[in-house]
């Protein structure tokens, strides 16, 4: 709710909904300017970085999928990546096909989730998805059938769609058999059709004229949009491996949050996420996606928030284009494996969970034991650019009703898709007075 | 406005990575049938609209960690005629209840560097130490046909129809070949719940119990043969002392093995920079 009127006037949200996880905001505006902005996260912390001391390094995947039922192939594929990395292993191209689809089938399932039941909502002023579907029933359907096809894709590839279970360090314990592949390309046919069309359905939204002076910060891979792999890039000119970029970002604990606010040398905010990733890598779309963006008026670079929703429908339309090619050209690896010996010493995982950049970091002994762990959530990063959007949306908002100006705010957190659950365990061991 | 006079349904969460709630919106050909069945009066998850307790039917998700919430369940049970526990944070404590084992605050140190900001229990337990519940469905996630078997079955008035037996049982019936047996792969189908479709044993791989311990469970004839296998005992503790090292079948067992290293660790561990 908002209250208070002419000098001092407040925000404040006590559950944010629609949003993974536990959250609330909070703002105070006194003689017309924004003075206190804060994103509080309140989820309860679980604490996985200490509970994976002691644990096998085979077992992080499937544990730290456990941090999030949204996107958890993210979490195992860094997870095997950093165990990889520190063992100095390499998986084959077609073991890092096979990866590359079970992700772009998180994508779809979790992008559909946000754009139909979490976003699209907000916009045409409804509480929730059920009560859009009494207005507009054949476009939350046309949204459930995309994310019952990442769910299919998830399935097929991964056992089953929330934790799958058939990642393991090294790649896969089986490959799926070519039929059950080849039986995903009539189903993501239609699904690029509904992608192509929800770009359209969002494009004719309204979106409040804001911009962000973002540092935009993806994974960059030539020839490729990332997912599951590439070198850590920023709009102002980084261009970094994961363990460099690791080395770089600096967490701080503070009261309010459960949450750490990541920062780049300890100082400079940064973003991740879908306008990141198309900001740095838009000329690596695919054909239609381009076109989809194109014809929704998105330039290569955008940079109000609001118009996330756009740049999250384009990402749609490329992972369901992406998972047709990779489906069209599946060769089942042979082993689906590749050994992993464990080796001492420290190694890096980075890859593009649906809502940004997730780094995971271990150390192991020479048993494959893991000594030290750390997890760098997406929505630890985003968070301080969430704040900075708030104090934005409400300055240009001060002439809305309490109630609108409200609304508003829940919904420039959303524009962000925060995964509070993965935000909330997460802190470097040692980040204060570094 | 015309009284609605559908059942009333609440979905709440606690401790927990929101995958079982997802499981829900995961029954995408039943979603908006079932949206027209009941009133979805509490979701936060799903929708910025709330009602007004007391509910016919709340599922809970997640373990209690926090005093906070250790008083938040009172309420919920208090405005709730029936209560549903979801998935094996909210029925056994969770992968987080590893943290049962370590000594006072030691994880909160490992993770933040301001424990005193923190306001946690140095427990993860499940609802049900908490306050009565009516209905127990376990998984790692939940099973989305039995999510709505129970759903169903809540809102007819009959209990829900929910497989007791084990994975082990699952996998004959699927056909696939024994791991254990034909291969020596570790596997705890033999003593795991059924009710995911025995998944693992399909793709080549042992049964990690991510359902919990099935009915009359013999945790300790496993073990032996585990070990007898080859498994190193502390390997053997890893396989029972995951997600539902809270449930005591498990978390007993995992005890009796040796728990190696698991969450007794104080400190930050070796810090992976």
């Amino acid at each position: 709710m908002s209250h208070g009127s002419g000098a001092q006037r407040s925000v404040s949200v006590g559950g944010l909904a629609r949003v993974e996880g536990e959250g609330s905001l909070h703002v105070e505006v006194r003689d017309g300017v924004v003075e206190e902005v804060a994103l509080d996260i309140f989820e309860p912390p679980r604490f996985f970085e200490a509970l994976l001391q002691g644990r096998r390094a085979d077992e992080a995947p499937d544990i730290t999928a456990r941090i999030c039922g949204i996107c958890p192939v993210a979490y195992q594929m860094s997870a095997c990546g950093a165990v990889e990395d520190a063992c100095g292993v390499h998986v084959e191209r077609r073991i890092a096909d096979l990866r590359r689809l079970l992700y772009c089938g998180e994508w779809i399932q979790s992008h559909a989730l946000h754009v139909y039941l979490l976003h699209a909502p907000d916009f045409l002023g409804c509480a929730d998805a059920v009560e859009l579907a009494e207005r507009d029933r054949a476009a939350v359907e046309r949204g459930l059938m995309l994310k019952r096809t990442g769910n299919l894709v998830m399935e097929t590839i991964g056992g089953r769609a929330v934790h799958p279970v058939n990642v393991r360090v090294g790649g896969f314990y089986s490959a799926p058999s070519p039929d059950s592949v080849t039986a995903l390309a009539e189903p993501l046919r239609r699904a690029l059709d509904a992608a192509t069309a929800t770009v359209d359905w969002v494009a004719g939204f309204t979106f409040p004229d804001v911009a962000g002076d973002y540092r935009f910060v993806s994974l960059r891979s030539p020839g490729r949009y990332p997912v599951e792999s590439g070198r850590v890039a920023s709009s102002d000119g980084l261009d970094t491996s994961p363990g460099g970029f690791a080395d770089m970002v600096v967490e701080e604990h503070v009261a309010r949050s459960t949450a750490l606010h990541a920062r780049i040398d300890g100082r400079l905010e940064y973003l991740t996420g879908p306008l990141a990733r198309y900001a740095l890598n838009a000329a690596e779309l695919p054909p239609p996606a381009r076109e989809a963006a194109a014809a929704a008026g998105l330039g290569d670079v955008c940079t109000n928030p609001f118009r996330s929703i756009v740049v999250r429908a384009v990402e749609l339309v490329f992972a369901c284009h992406e998972a047709l090619r990779l489906v069209e050209a599946y060769e089942p690896p042979a082993p689906p494996a590749v050994e992993v010996r464990p080796v001492a010493g420290s190694g890096t995982g980075a890859t593009e969970a649906p809502r940004g950049l997730l780094l995971h970091r271990y150390t192991l002994d020479a048993d494959g034991v893991i000594t030290g762990a750390r997890i760098v959530a997406p929505t630890s990063q985003n968070q301080l650019t969430i704040e900075g959007d708030l104090r934005r949306v409400v300055q240009a908002g001060l002439d809305l009703s309490d109630e609108e100006l409200t609304w508003r705010c829940e919904q420039a957190v959303r524009n962000h898709d925060p995964c509070i659950s993965c935000a909330a365990h997460f802190l470097d061991v040692a980040v204060d007075g570094r | 406005m015309s009284p609605d006079d559908r059942p009333t349904l609440a979905v709440w969460k606690f401790a927990s990575c929101d995958g079982c709630q997802l499981s829900l919106l995961d029954c995408e050909d039943e979603l908006l049938a079932l949206a027209g069945a009941v009133r979805i009066a509490h979701f936060t998850e799903m929708s910025r609209a709330a009602v007004a307790g007391p509910y016919d039917v709340s599922l809970v998700e997640g373990s209690i960690t926090t005093p906070a919430d250790a008083e938040r369940i009172e309420e919920v049970r208090a405005s709730s005629r029936r209560l549903v526990t979801i998935g094996a944070c909210a029925t056994a404590g969770g992968i987080q209840a590893l943290r049962n084992a370590a000594r006072g605050g030691a994880y909160a140190d490992a993770v933040y560097a301001h424990p005193e900001y923190l306001s946690t229990l140095e427990t993860s337990t499940p609802i049900s130490a908490h306050v009565p519940v009516d209905f127990e469905l376990q998984g790692c996630p939940i099973d989305r046909r039995q999510l709505l078997e129970v759903l169903t079955a809540e809102l007819a008035g009959r209990r829900p129809v929910v497989a007791g037996h084990t994975v082990c049982q699952q996998c004959k019936g699927r056909g696939t070949v024994c791991l254990l047996v034909a291969g020596g792969t570790p596997c705890l189908g033999p003593v795991t719940r059924a009710g995911c479709g025995a998944l693992c044993p399909s793709v080549g791989r042992g049964c990690f119990g991510c359902f919990g311990p099935a009915e009359g469970a013999n945790t300790e004839a496993l073990a032996r043969r585990l070990v007898d296998d080859g498994l190193a005992p502390a390997d053997a503790a890893r396989l029972f002392a995951t997600f539902y090292v809270g449930q005591p079948t498990f978390g007993d067992q995992a005890v009796r093995l040796g728990l190696p290293g698991v969450g007794r660790r104080g400190g930050r561990g070796e810090a992976p920079r």
